[in-house]
């Protein structure tokens, strides 16, 4: 899979990642979510965006992160997925960065946990590496919250 | 007469959508010759035109349709190749019905013209087995076909035909590709005026509209919510206008998509008569309420349901002619559908006259299916025991016939009725007949639903699963929340209600009950689930509310216990709970404690329930107990007393939508009026000929159910006394009391104080 060129960027604790523009539906400050008792630990909630009901997986949790601080707000990358829309919750949002093909790297084999299965490689942007998140992936790795857990 | 002119009607309605989309195909098939599909759907145009006019009497319509449609089969098997002048003439064939068509909607006949030259050219065109202009397939499809004997003909001929025939498509090339014009300009000629008072609308379009008022729901639930906290006369009477708008289209747009049920029942005599022929049954098939409707996903949701329960009717409920004779019955079965309204509920009845079910036989095969053990069965209520019939794996046919008995069993009726949110029970009476009854919800898009919280999150109950609220309160009299061995019940009106606290089965801690009895203030949702009832502890139980169901995101498959998500009236997301769901994952439905329950109330009570009335216990005035019977309040609703406005000279309330009339019953009896309370007002909401009526009580006791003694029970007083509970009550007739209301109108002079009193 060639790696996208235009990426809406977001910081998740120390982690700088990016997905394609082209998925991104819009971005939204924190939302007030409906939590759903027994579901995923990575399920925030529901919330309704302009009437539309939209689950929230926070990305913390799917990569194995620990929880946002208190007091923190988190922002909404709401993204299109064949069941409608999604919001990805993080802490904060970056630009949308033209990244170039040949910057582009498979992760490393080192690279475990939470993370492996979530990042299709990474960006060596000059002053960062920029994660390029697996959005299907996090949309499957939901269903097995043990697998990012380690 | 009026059901042929309908027949009629409908024929040229369908006839004339046909033509229009068999012009276009024409169109398109000149385009992509081989599109089977395409030629397919001309064909069975064609073909029902035919058989249709067939079966009206219309046989010069039928000749020009049969002619065309040999063409087309032609075409369609292969042994000749579309060429432009039987395109031509087929479009000619379309123009010529449309004629025909005009001419049967004016004077009800197909008219005097033979349409001998066009038939003559389908004929000339089918043997003519030219190539076109370019020849290509020719051979080949002669090959294939020898059969049919060539008259070979020049094209040029061919192509001249139409001309005698019908001027318009007669300019078209021989060999040329290009699709014709000619025939738009026919059909802008004449219009279609067939169609008028009918049009055919897309399914998808009717459920993105029903989808879209949805939305509008939720806003306004939303607008009037917040107008409600502000106090600007404008807004409020915009938001009020608003509101009974929303109601009214969201009513017209269901009404769109609500269908008879005869839609579905129409085919059931066909269904009886078959399987009496291969039952060697005799068996009619009555009808009662086919005109009754119910929303098209509903009635697509329950067609197999019911094709399944008529089966099994036909096959193990009625029995053979002899048999019958023999039990003194005529030999003839019959089978009754019947639909009907009840409490903004459908209800569908099957029943037969047949043999009824023997509930030892069901116990016994329910036994040795291992469904249940030999000891709960010997302690099953009747009920219990038809119950078992809609469990898994049960099938009570001696021997699997071709009929039913083929693995679907009532499990799966009871389970497809559930989906859609609907109940099924079962009466048998021996040597009687069998009832089925369904109890389907109307609609399933916008349902009432009652909203709870639990640590601190809203949840919406639907109001079909609602039988009554139940306040314990740490005041109040009897043993409160007791324990069996560690699981909570409550005594409701005598009989054990199993409890199931909300917080606990959606993952919370385990509450700790005390042994001997908990007098802890709660709330106790009763709801039913297959039949029975179970109480759901909650935290609060905050309204009622028109919710819009929403499917949830697939992410959370998991959260079985969540029928979908609904957005509120502030904006939030509340998660709907399945009842039926959550009374498994509560282990209510397993056949414990739940079935002996009923075991003891079947034994005990089953001979005072039929007399039992239950009754509405109240205080007016500090210690004047009153009573009314339940089934005449159709709602107990509390008002703030800032709600209460004036309409002439009558104290109102704006209630769903509408105004209410409040009458303080404490005027109308003469009594003293209630000692101020601070608070809401307690209301009983009484339908007088179908318009709700407020009545203002003092303050809400109890509900009982009682035997009242039959002179109590018959008697046409407006009020008399009784002893329920060990006390003195005073019983009401509403009715009565309301219409002494009406006659002596309250002097407002003397009625404001009272409201005043009432805690403004």
């Amino acid at each position: 899979m060639a790696p996208p060129s235009q990426l809406c960027t977001f910081h998740v604790d120390t982690l700088f990642l990016g997905i394609s523009v082209v998925q991104v539906q819009e971005v939204l400050r924190e939302q007030e979510t409906t939590p759903v008792p027994l579901a995923a630990d990575s399920i925030s909630g529901l919330m309704n965006l302009r009437g539309q009901i939209v689950t929230a997986i926070d990305l913390r949790t799917i990569l194995g992160l620990p929880p946002r601080p208190e007091g923190n707000r988190a922002m909404n990358v709401v993204i299109r997925t064949a069941d409608g829309a999604v919001s990805l919750m993080v802490d904060d949002i970056g630009d949308v960065i033209e990244a170039a093909e040949d910057t582009f790297e498979p992760p490393p084999d080192t690279l475990t946990g939470g993370a492996r299965n979530l990042v299709l490689g990474v960006h060596k942007l000059p002053d960062a590496l920029l994660h390029v998140l697996d959005v299907d992936r996090v949309l499957t790795l939901e269903t097995v919250p043990a697998a990012c857990a380690t | 007469m009026q059901d042929v002119d309908e027949i009629v009607q409908e024929f040229l309605v369908e006839s004339v959508e046909g033509l229009d989309q068999m012009d276009r195909d024409l169109v398109a098939l000149e385009r992509r010759p081989a599109d089977v599909e395409l030629l397919s759907r001309i064909f069975r145009c064609i073909h029902s035109i035919k058989g249709a006019s067939g079966f009206l009497g219309f046989s010069r319509l039928g000749d020009v349709a049969h002619a065309g449609e040999s063409l087309l089969s032609e075409l369609r098997d292969g042994r000749l190749v579309l060429t432009p002048a039987i395109t031509s003439a087929l479009l000619q064939l379309v123009d010529a019905i449309r004629l025909i068509l005009d001419h049967v909607r004016d004077t009800g006949k197909d008219g005097t013209e033979e349409w001998g030259a066009l038939i003559s050219l389908f004929q000339t065109l089918q043997t003519g087995k030219e190539g076109n202009g370019k020849g290509n397939g020719n051979g080949h499809h002669s090959a294939e076909s020898p059969a049919s004997v060539p008259t070979p003909e020049e094209f040029g001929a061919v192509a001249a035909a139409p001309e005698t025939a019908d001027p318009e498509p007669a300019g078209i090339p021989p060999g040329s590709s290009a699709p014709p014009d000619a025939p738009v300009v026919a059909r802008e000629r004449r219009s279609d005026p067939v169609a008028r008072s009918n049009i055919r609308v897309d399914v998808g379009l009717l459920d993105r509209l029903m989808n879209l008022v949805g939305e509008l729901v939720l806003a306004r639930n939303q607008v009037v919510r917040h107008t409600s906290l502000k106090a600007d006369a404008g807004l409020t009477a915009t938001a009020q206008r608003l509101n009974l708008i929303t109601t009214e289209l969201q009513e017209g747009v269901m009404k769109t998509r609500m269908q008879p049920i005869g839609n579905v029942w129409s085919k059931f005599p066909r269904v009886v008569r078959d399987l009496a022929v291969q039952c060697h049954k005799q068996a009619r098939i009555e009808m009662d309420g086919r005109e009754t409707e119910l929303d098209k996903t509903i009635i697509e949701a329950i067609t197999d349901p019911l094709t399944h329960v008529v089966r099994n009717s036909m096959d193990h409920g009625l029995e053979g002619p002899e048999e019958r004779v023999a039990a003194g019955k005529p030999a003839e079965g019959r089978l009754l559908l019947r639909a009907y309204h009840e409490g903004g509920q459908v209800n569908i009845e099957v029943s037969d006259d047949g043999r009824g079910i023997d509930p030892e036989r069901i116990k016994a095969k329910a036994v040795q299916k291992g469904i249940i053990t030999a000891e709960v069965a010997a302690r099953l209520g009747e009920r219990e025991v038809f119950d078992l019939v809609f469990a898994p794996g049960f099938s009570t046919a001696a021997e699997v016939t071709a009929v039913s008995g083929r693995g679907v069993g009532m499990d799966v009726v009871r389970t497809n009725i559930e989906r859609i949110g609907g109940t099924v029970d079962l009466q048998s009476v021996m040597g009687q007949g069998t009832t089925l009854r369904m109890k389907i919800p109307l609609t399933l898009a916008i349902i009432p639903a009652l909203t709870v919280s639990s640590r601190g999150i809203r949840y919406a109950i639907p109001q079909v699963n609602l039988l009554e609220l139940v306040r314990v309160d740490p005041a109040g009299a009897g043993p409160g929340v007791e324990l069996v061995h560690d699981a909570p019940v409550f005594r409701l009106r005598g009989d054990l209600l199993p409890l199931v606290d909300l917080a606990q089965a959606l993952g919370g801690p385990r509450r700790h009950w005390t042994a001997g009895g908990s007098r802890d203030a709660i709330s106790i949702v009763v709801l039913h689930a297959d039949g029975r009832p179970f109480g759901l502890i909650v935290d609060d139980i905050t309204d009622t509310e028109e919710i819009v169901v929403k499917p949830l995101s697939k992410l959370l498959k998991n959260a079985t216990l969540f029928a979908g998500a609904t957005i509120m009236g502030d904006g939030c997301v509340a998660l709907i709970l399945d009842v039926p769901s959550l009374a498994h994952k509560a282990a209510v439905l397993a056949t414990g404690q739940g079935a002996r329950r009923e075991v003891e109330e079947e034994d005990t009570q089953d001979q005072t329930r039929r007399a039992a009335t239950r009754l509405l216990i109240f205080h007016l005035g500090d210690h004047h107990r009153m009573a009314v019977p339940l089934s005449e309040i159709s709602r107990l609703e509390e008002f703030p007393a800032d709600a209460v406005e004036w309409a002439g000279h009558e104290r109102v309330v704006q209630y769903r939508g509408a105004i209410m009339p409040l009458i303080q019953l404490a005027d109308v009896l003469g009594h003293e009026a209630t000692s101020p309370v601070a608070g809401p007002l307690p209301v009983v909401v009484y339908a007088r000929q179908g318009k709700p009526v407020g009545i203002v009580v003092g303050k809400i006791l109890d509900i009982i159910e009682e035997t009242l003694p039959p002179e109590v029970a018959d008697s046409t007083l407006p009020m008399q006394s009784v002893v329920l509970q060990g006390r003195v009550t005073d019983l009401l007739d509403l009715e009565a009391v309301i219409a002494s209301h009406e006659v002596v109108q309250p002097d407002p002079e003397y009625s404001t104080p009272a409201l005043a009193e009432a805690g403004v």
